[in-house]
């Protein structure tokens, strides 16, 4: 058995929304180089929905998928359905990962978060 | 496909495999039985013991067969263990950056009371003969140092390290694995008095492996039973895979030189060509390395996302990023020589064999730099360090 799923390797292979976003209204960034890996999310949001969204990733290949699986749920969204985004759904989205890189969900849920955190204090949006 | 992972294992040759037949289909009795069809295997098994002990300058008595490497480190490191506690020595010097068979020995020894002294590695992956000789002291029972290691290539001081063992009066093991079938191994020039060697190293079969033991080092049994290998190691004999074996590592020896000509031609290009990816660096040192094998470390990527796009480009290769050590940790063998955790997630292992061509290198010369700039692309971490938010480590 391949140690990823065909998801996986599909998103790894062919990310979906790698880049920047100028001036995004919301940039958040998990993880540290230390551990093999940074996540880093930009939002552009209109009327609390999530216009646009983009990635960029340092890390293994489960984690490049993760991200652009997580932006691909989040895209289109409004803010507090995105809030609701679980590593959980990121994991199931893709066909599951192998035990020991679930982590890797988990940052991209965490990068989300950090990104509309971001978006809330910028305009003073209590939380 | 572009096979260049053969410090993880090798293709078995022709030869090998062929050596290994009759014993399958015609000679396949047990050594250990008196009729025909079992002391032909026995002297089989004879005449390989001799071939082997002859490429390594070793007595045939001195040669043990194990299951491979991990099992001859293990028996090794025990044996001079127990005989030192007898004279209340349970000093052991040791590198931080062996393999986890000898470290995970190691570690099971000082639970048991023993003390255990890793020594420094230099940035260069070198252990230097004086480092032994300092730390050696009244009641060491054993130094065990690799002779070249399996990431990052460095060949160590082997004769000086073992001539002071000697002088000492210390027992000296070292885990070949990666040297034989390489380079020159002589116990007897080169004052080891323990090697572990392995067959599928050097297009021998998976699973069979050797201990060599000076005449007069005591061994301890990790397998108990019948009395095979002189009593030191129990079960019957893997006579297709043990024939097979003497057949790969003289085959090995006896192209040694023209093996070596070929592939450090075929290295030194691919560590020009690597080498002029910016913010990238050699792992090991330069000269005094197997002639197999390249390392790197790339700044701003991580190493399990380019093993899978080389593969994907059909070259096999192998990283020391946390992501493909199976822990949180990159490499310690990396770590050994100082790269911070960051530059070693970012590694990146090419082990060539005779078998790689020179168009196989300028093809990894075409991936490489191709796959690494796309990953950097969407590196974070690599933007911050262009962009002067946080500094380059590598040149």
């Amino acid at each position: 058995m391949a140690l990823y799923s065909e998801k996986v390797m599909d998103h790894f292979r062919n990310p979906r929304n790698v880049g920047t976003i100028e001036n995004a209204d919301g940039v958040g960034e998990v993880g540290n180089g230390k551990c093999g890996d940074i996540m880093k999310i930009y939002l552009e949001i209109d009327d609390d929905i999530v216009t646009d969204v983009k990635f960029e990733t340092f890390g293994c290949g489960s984690a490049i998928a993760s991200s652009s699986m997580a932006t691909e749920l989040i895209k289109g969204k409004p803010v507090s359905e995105v809030l609701q985004l679980t590593n959980k759904a990121v994991t199931e989205a893709l066909d599951g990962l192998p035990a020991h890189k679930i982590h890797c969900s988990v940052l991209a849920e965490e990068a989300i978060k950090a990104a509309v955190k971001d978006y809330y204090d910028k305009n003073g949006i209590a939380q | 496909m572009i096979y260049a992972d053969n410090a993880a294992t090798t293709k078995m040759s022709r030869i090998a495999i062929d050596a290994m037949l009759p014993y399958m289909e015609e000679i396949w009795g047990n050594p250990s039985s008196l009729y025909e069809a079992g002391q032909k295997a026995a002297e089989a098994l004879c005449s390989a013991r001799e071939h082997i002990a002859a490429c390594i300058g070793a007595d045939p008595r001195e040669i043990y067969f194990t299951s491979g490497g991990s099992e001859a480190d293990n028996q090794a490191i025990l044996s001079a263990a127990r005989f030192g506690q007898r004279s209340g020595k349970k000093h052991i010097i040791s590198t931080a950056f062996e393999h986890h068979a000898v470290l995970h020995t190691l570690k099971k020894l000082e639970k048991e009371g023993y003390e255990t002294e890793l020594l420094d590695v230099h940035e260069n992956g070198m252990i230097y003969p004086e480092q032994v000789a300092e730390a050696i002291r009244e009641d060491t029972c054993l130094v065990t140092i690799m002779y070249a290691n399996n990431e990052i290539g460095s060949v160590m001081p082997i004769p000086e390290i073992g001539a002071i063992c000697r002088q000492r009066k210390v027992p000296f093991h070292t885990d070949a694995v990666q040297a034989v079938g390489h380079l020159p191994v002589n116990v007897q020039e080169q004052n080891i008095d323990l090697l572990s060697l392995s067959a599928h190293k050097f297009h021998g079969p998976k699973g069979i492996g050797v201990l060599y033991a000076r005449q007069g080092i005591p061994l301890v049994n990790l397998i108990e039973g019948g009395a095979q290998e002189r009593g030191r190691r129990a079960g019957t004999e893997n006579v297709p895979a043990i024939m097979s074996m003497a057949a790969a590592l003289e085959e090995a020896c006896a192209h040694m030189d023209q093996n070596t000509e070929k592939l450090l031609r075929l290295r030194d290009k691919l560590i020009d060509g690597l080498s002029r990816i910016p913010h990238s660096a050699l792992n090991g040192d330069k000269e005094k390395r197997l002639p197999g094998n390249v390392n790197f470390c790339f700044e701003g990527i991580e190493g399990e996302s380019l093993l899978l796009l080389l593969d994907d480009k059909g070259i096999c290769a192998s990283s020391g990023s946390a992501c493909t050590s199976g822990s949180l940790d990159p490499s310690h063998v990396l770590l050994a020589t100082g790269r911070p955790h960051e530059v070693a997630h970012g590694s990146l292992r090419l082990s060539l064999c005779a078998d790689n061509t020179e168009e196989d290198v300028e093809e990894i010369l075409q991936a490489v730099p191709e796959v690494v700039g796309y990953l950097r692309e969407m590196s974070p971490l690599w933007k911050d360090k262009v962009s002067g938010k946080r500094e380059f480590v590598l040149s």
